[in-house]
Order: structure tokens, then C-alpha cells, then sequence
């Protein structure tokens, strides 16, 4: 064979380009898709953008998805620094949410500064400990945590229709499933007449403490340490098992401060779908930034435009799935690039 | 009919798919090759067929473009993880959210439109006299009686032939396989895509058998189930119909609770699965903390020509 392609085992870094290049090939696949299914894909693609990025209200809109995205986010690159894969950031969202509202159920009258405080501690314990379901199984049992973090959300997801169609049902809400409207005590400060919250401050507060952590503090070294090689680490007496229920603690408390944002700063009631996907979605945000804090911030924006944009496009006519296949589209694309620049082409056999 | 066997035949109605899906998540990781992609594979799967059906209304062609096009994503997945070496775990993931977006846009347009028909029903009349196994067998569909064919075949294949003996090897010692002389890369290739065309039918059968109409997301976390389901059966297909039955009866107690008017809300009921998966699999991992698992031994791993051990 004239040509030959060899793997070159010492390229590890990728280079910077590739998540640019995945995403522009995820385009094209889905532009062909929907070519296909009769449609003009540069129409569809110019709907999106300007319903995401095209107005002042379509980029506060972007903004205010990108919080739980940051959120979430944030969390599953905490814990993919030591290979532990959550896919459970929709549960422990979902759960955070819910433990959030039970603080306007049970306690209704509580001042807006205390009440406030309490969701947000409750949002984030909530959160932690659906984030230990899926950690101690793990630590020890020997399970996979892609499967308990999973069925987690599926669990989560259920007691959310429990309490929205049954105790927590509002009374006054003409027999929809939901719980009562937040007061204003029990509501997060908005940005004048936007929808955007201030569940943006924490989630940025939340990208610096990251940086910070993993960068200058001892635990963050052992995080690195063990991502680079566990069997090292194990070696130079680092505990696994106890980072690896920290890691699960951290993801899935951000990921339930995310949900009491949500149900505080946006739909203020707890209501079915108050998730549409973050915890999915944030998976791709954690792997296209590389897990990098400033990267993170980028895809987020980018990802909450693609969610905005899915919606803009129903007008004409498309589900707003789409932004959910091309989401998978650029996953794919990012994984098979991690690995295609590791290739060389050599001549001679 | 009594309650038991009335439950019986629920089990085996909600559990064939999942048994489908986990005997192809059973070759995918014989091969050495994790398959997290079920939930999205059985999705296309079940979107291809409903599409397929209501245009063509040929049962057939239905269910051989669902096969086709699940067994075209299984290349996908080979390619990346046997070719590329990439993370299986992650290409898997990518296939369950791009299966479950590109189902629901395409089956956008039929969702909610009822079927033309059902899978056909295999009639033993002669069986009827013969109280349970008459009202059991008497009256299956015909995948489920591939699937019972299926176990058995997988079940010789895996373990009384020198394909078999080949499969093993590559899942356990792709280096050991490939000084054998057996062609590590083509097997794997091979046992995924048929992996991937089983769960494919998976979601075929899911929508073919109960309630003939296609809904977003309709198989709500089967497909990780059937990979959960995968780990209990230990690689193994006759453990893996015990299993899925058990699953499914366990699907279709909450759905039975619900209708006899349980006092528990059926929130709660339909959390029963997953909360079982997640039990069960972390008594597994107590029972055998000090064994070895079962698992292939180079599942997950890359195999690369150049690196011998």
C-alpha cells in the first residue's frame, strides 16, 4: 500500500479547531436532514440564529437557558475530571426544583431574604443527595454510574408529576397540574423587565470558584492527579472513593441549584417540564468546553442560543427536536475529531 | 384466567423488548464493545417502523428499514470505537441524544396516527386445551416467538461453537484472538451491527405489540434498563430472558396495581422498574465483591494491533 494511516498513541492534546469543525459538520448533517424533509436548511439555520441572537429579547432568552446550562455544566465537568460519568444532572435538577418549592409550601411566610436562602439551601441539598444515590452504589457496590444516575432521573421525573398532579396541586389553577404561583418574597430579582435572573451572578460565581479550585487548591490537584492516571494516584495514597462521592456531591448540588433558579427565577411555580433537557444538554456544554471553566461559559451561550433557536424555528413548522438531533450531531462529530487528529497519513507501507 | 397467569403473559409482553435489546447489548459487549446507545437505537428503531408501516402498510418492509437503519447507527458506533478508538461510553451517549432528537423530528408528522395492524399472532389451537401454558403460548406474537428461537441460538452459538469460541476470545483477548488468526476488527464490526439491528427490533416490538402508535420518547428509559439488564444476566442469554421477564412483570404489576384501584398513586408504581434496576444491580455487586465479575476483560478497551502483551 502506497498510503497508510497510522495512529500516533503520543497525540493526546487535540487541537484547538476541532470542537469549531464538529459543530459546522453537525450543521451539515442536519442541513441534509432537513433538505431532505423539504425544507430550505439555510431559512431553518437563519431562523434559529435570529430567534436566538437576532433580538435584545432573544439574547436575554439565550442568557436565562445558559444559566442551567453553566449549572450543570459545571458540575458534570467536576466530576468527569476523575472519569466519573453523571448523566443524572436532569434528576438532580428536577429534585433541587422540588425541594426548593417544598420551602413555599411548608413555609409561606417566610421574609424575601429568608426565604430565598432556605430554597436555595434546600435546592442544593436536594440535589447532593440524588448526586450520593448514584456515588455510593458506585464507591461501594461496584455499580455503573450511568445507569443509577439514569434511572435517577427517571425516578425524579415521576415524583415531579406526583406532586404537581397530586399534593401540591394549586387549587386555583383551574385543575392544571402545577404548584401555586411563587410570591414576590419568594421570587429571585430579575433584570428590569427581562426574564433574566439572578441565578446568572451565581452560576458565574460558581465558573471562578471552579477555576480557582482545581487550579491553585490541593484538592484540585488530586483531582488532576487522579484524571491523569488513577492507578497513581491510588499509589500515592490518594482515597478514590471519597473524591468520587465529593465530585457527586458538587455535581448534583450545582445541578439542584440550577433547578431552584429555575423554579425561582423563571417558571416561578413547579410545574411538568421545567426542565427542557438541561441535564442532557449539559453533557455536550461539559465535553465541547473540555471541561475548561472559560470554555464552559462560551458553550453554555451557544447551547442555550440552540435551545432558543429550536423554539423559534416551530413557527415555521419544524419540531424543536431539531435542536436535540443536531445536539447529538455535534456530539458524535466532537468524539470521532478527538480521535481523527490523532491519526497520520505516511507514505510507503 | 387467573391473576398469575394473566401476569405471566404481561411479563412476556413487556418483557420481549427488553429481552431483544439486551441480547444486543449481550453480542455488542461479548465483542468487547459497551452499547449505551440502546435508548436512542430502540427510539429509531420503533420511529422507522411506524413511519415505514403507515406509508407502505407492509409489516415487512416496516420491520427490515427499522433493522436497516439501526444496523447503519451500529456502524457508526463501530467505526468510531473499533476504527477511531474513540470513548465508547461518550459515542454511546451521543447515540441515545441524537437517536432521541432525530426520532422525535421525524416522527413528528405520524405521531399520535394509529397503525395499520399488529405484529400476527401464532394461533396453537391445539394448545388450548392445556390450562396455563394453553392461555400462555396459545396465542404469542411472532417476534416473540423469534425471540425465544433467538435465546436458544445465541445460547449454542456462544458457547458450543468455534463462532462463538472467536467472539469470546475477541471480548476477553482481542490480542490472544488475533495471534489465533481470527480478524479481531471484522468480528467486532460484525457482532455490533447485529447488536445494534436486535435493539432496533427491540423498539420495533415496542410499538408493535400493546399500543400501535408512535409517541416522543415513548420508551422512556428501556433501553437503559436493557443495559442494566445486561449486567445482571451476565453476558448470558438464557440468564438475560429470566431477567427481562422479571422486568417485565414487574412493568406490568404497577400498570395491573394501578387498574385493580391501588391506594398507592401510580407515580410511585411506574418508579418500581428503575428503582429495582438500581437494588439490583447493587445487590450483584455485594454478592460478588470478591469474585470476578463475568465481564468480557477488554470491555471498553480499545483494541490496538501495534501494543502486545
Amino acid at each position: 500500500m502506497p498510503w497508510r494511516l497510522e495512529f500516533d498513541s503520543s497525540r493526546i492534546r487535540t487541537p484547538w479547531w476541532t470542537p469549531i469543525v464538529s459543530v459546522a459538520l453537525a450543521l451539515v448533517l442536519c442541513a441534509i436532514f432537513i433538505y431532505a424533509n423539504g425544507m430550505n436548511p439555510v431559512t431553518v439555520y437563519s431562523k434559529m440564529i435570529k430567534g436566538a441572537f437576532g433580538t435584545s429579547y432573544g439574547i436575554t432568552e439565550t442568557l436565562v437557558k445558559a444559566i442551567p446550562l453553566l449549572l450543570c455544566g459545571l458540575g458534570i465537568a467536576v466530576a468527569y475530571r476523575i472519569s466519573v460519568w453523571n448523566i443524572g444532572a436532569e434528576g438532580q435538577l428536577i429534585v433541587g426544583a422540588i425541594a426548593a418549592t417544598a420551602v413555599t409550601i411548608y413555609f409561606p411566610n417566610l421574609s424575601g431574604f429568608w426565604s430565598i436562602l432556605l430554597m436555595l439551601i434546600f435546592g442544593v441539598a436536594a440535589g447532593a443527595l440524588w448526586g450520593l444515590l448514584t456515588a455510593i452504589p458506585k464507591t461501594h457496590f461496584g455499580v455503573n454510574e450511568l445507569i443509577t444516575s439514569l434511572m435517577l432521573n427517571y425516578v425524579a421525573l415521576l415524583a415531579l408529576d406526583y406532586v404537581t398532579f397530586g399534593p401540591w396541586k394549586d387549587p386555583q389553577g383551574f385543575n392544571m397540574p402545577g404548584s401555586p404561583v411563587f410570591t414576590d418574597a419568594q421570587s429571585l430579582p430579575v433584570l428590569g423587565a427581562t426574564r433574566l435572573h439572578i441565578g446568572l451572578i451565581f452560576a458565574l460565581v460558581a465558573v471562578v470558584i471552579y477555576y480557582l479550585m482545581i487550579r491553585f487548591t490541593r484538592w484540585g490537584y488530586e483531582l488532576r492527579l487522579i484524571g491523569a492516571n488513577p492507578n497513581a494516584a491510588r499509589y500515592a495514597g490518594i482515597h478514590i472513593n471519597r473524591h468520587i462521592i465529593i465530585v457527586m456531591l458538587i455535581s448534583g448540588g450545582l445541578a439542584g441549584l440550577a433547578g431552584m433558579a429555575e423554579v425561582s427565577g423563571v417558571s416561578h411555580k413547579l410545574m411538568q417540564g421545567i426542565s427542557p433537557g438541561y441535564g442532557y444538554t449539559a453533557i455536550i456544554v461539559a465535553w465541547l468546553a473540555k471541561l475548561n471553566p472559560l470554555g464552559l461559559v462560551v458553550t453554555s451561550v451557544l447551547f442555550g442560543g440552540l435551545i432558543v433557536g429550536g423554539f423559534s424555528v416551530q413557527t415555521i413548522g419544524l419540531p424543536s427536536s431539531i435542536s436535540e438531533m443536531l445536539q447529538g450531531a455535534i456530539l458524535f462529530f466532537l468524539i470521532a475529531g478527538d480521535m481523527v487528529t490523532r491519526f497520520r497519513i505516511r507514505r510507503g507501507a | 384466567m387467573d391473576f398469575v397467569t394473566q401476569l405471566l403473559i404481561a411479563a412476556i409482553t413487556a418483557g420481549t423488548p427488553l429481552l431483544l435489546a439486551t441480547l444486543g447489548g449481550i453480542l455488542n459487549e461479548r465483542a468487547g464493545i459497551i452499547q449505551l446507545g440502546a435508548e436512542g437505537l430502540m427510539l429509531m428503531g420503533a420511529v422507522t417502523t411506524c413511519i415505514v408501516f403507515i406509508r407502505t402498510e407492509n409489516l415487512g418492509a416496516a420491520l427490515l428499514a427499522s433493522v436497516g437503519v439501526t444496523a447503519a447507527l451500529g456502524l457508526v458506533h463501530a467505526f468510531l470505537s473499533i476504527t477511531l478508538r474513540a470513548n465508547q461510553t461518550m459515542s454511546g451517549l451521543a447515540m441515545t441524544l441524537f437517536g432521541s432528537g432525530f426520532s422525535a423530528y421525524l416522527g413528528k408528522s405520524i405521531s399520535g396516527n394509529p397503525l395499520p395492524g399488529m405484529l400476527p399472532r401464532l394461533h396453537l389451537d391445539f394448545l388450548k386445551p392445556v390450562p396455563v401454558i394453553g392461555d400462555i403460548f396459545g396465542n404469542l406474537d411472532v417476534l416473540t416467538w423469534f425471540s425465544f428461537v433467538l435465546v436458544i441460538v445465541l445460547h449454542l452459538l456462544i458457547h458450543r461453537t468455534s463462532w462463538g469460541l472467536h467472539l469470546r476470545a475477541v471480548g476477553d483477548s482481542p490480542a490472544t484472538a488475533d495471534v489465533m488468526g481470527v480478524h479481531v476488527r471484522l468480528i467486532r464490526y460484525g457482532y455490533v451491527t447485529v447488536g445494534a439491528m436486535l435493539i432496533g427490533l427491540a423498539g420495533a416490538d415496542m410499538v408493535l405489540t400493546v399500543a400501535p402508535t408512535w409517541n416522543e420518547g415513548l420508551t422512556a428509559g428501556r433501553g437503559w434498563i436493557a443495559v442494566g439488564l445486561v449486567i445482571f444476566a451476565r453476558w448470558n442469554p438464557v440468564r438475560a430472558l429470566l431477567c427481562a421477564y422479571f422486568f417485565g412483570a414487574l412493568d406490568s404489576l404497577g400498570f395491573r396495581m394501578q387498574l385493580l384501584g391501588s391506594a398507592i398513586p401510580p407515580y410511585f408504581l411506574k418508579m418500581i422498574p428503575y428503582v429495582v434496576t438500581i437494588l439490583v444491580l447493587m445487590y450483584l455487586g455485594y454478592r460478588n465483591r470478591n469474585k470476578p465479575s463475568g465481564t468480557p476483560e477488554s470491555l471498553g478497551v480499545p483494541y490496538i494491533r501495534e501494543q502486545r502483551f
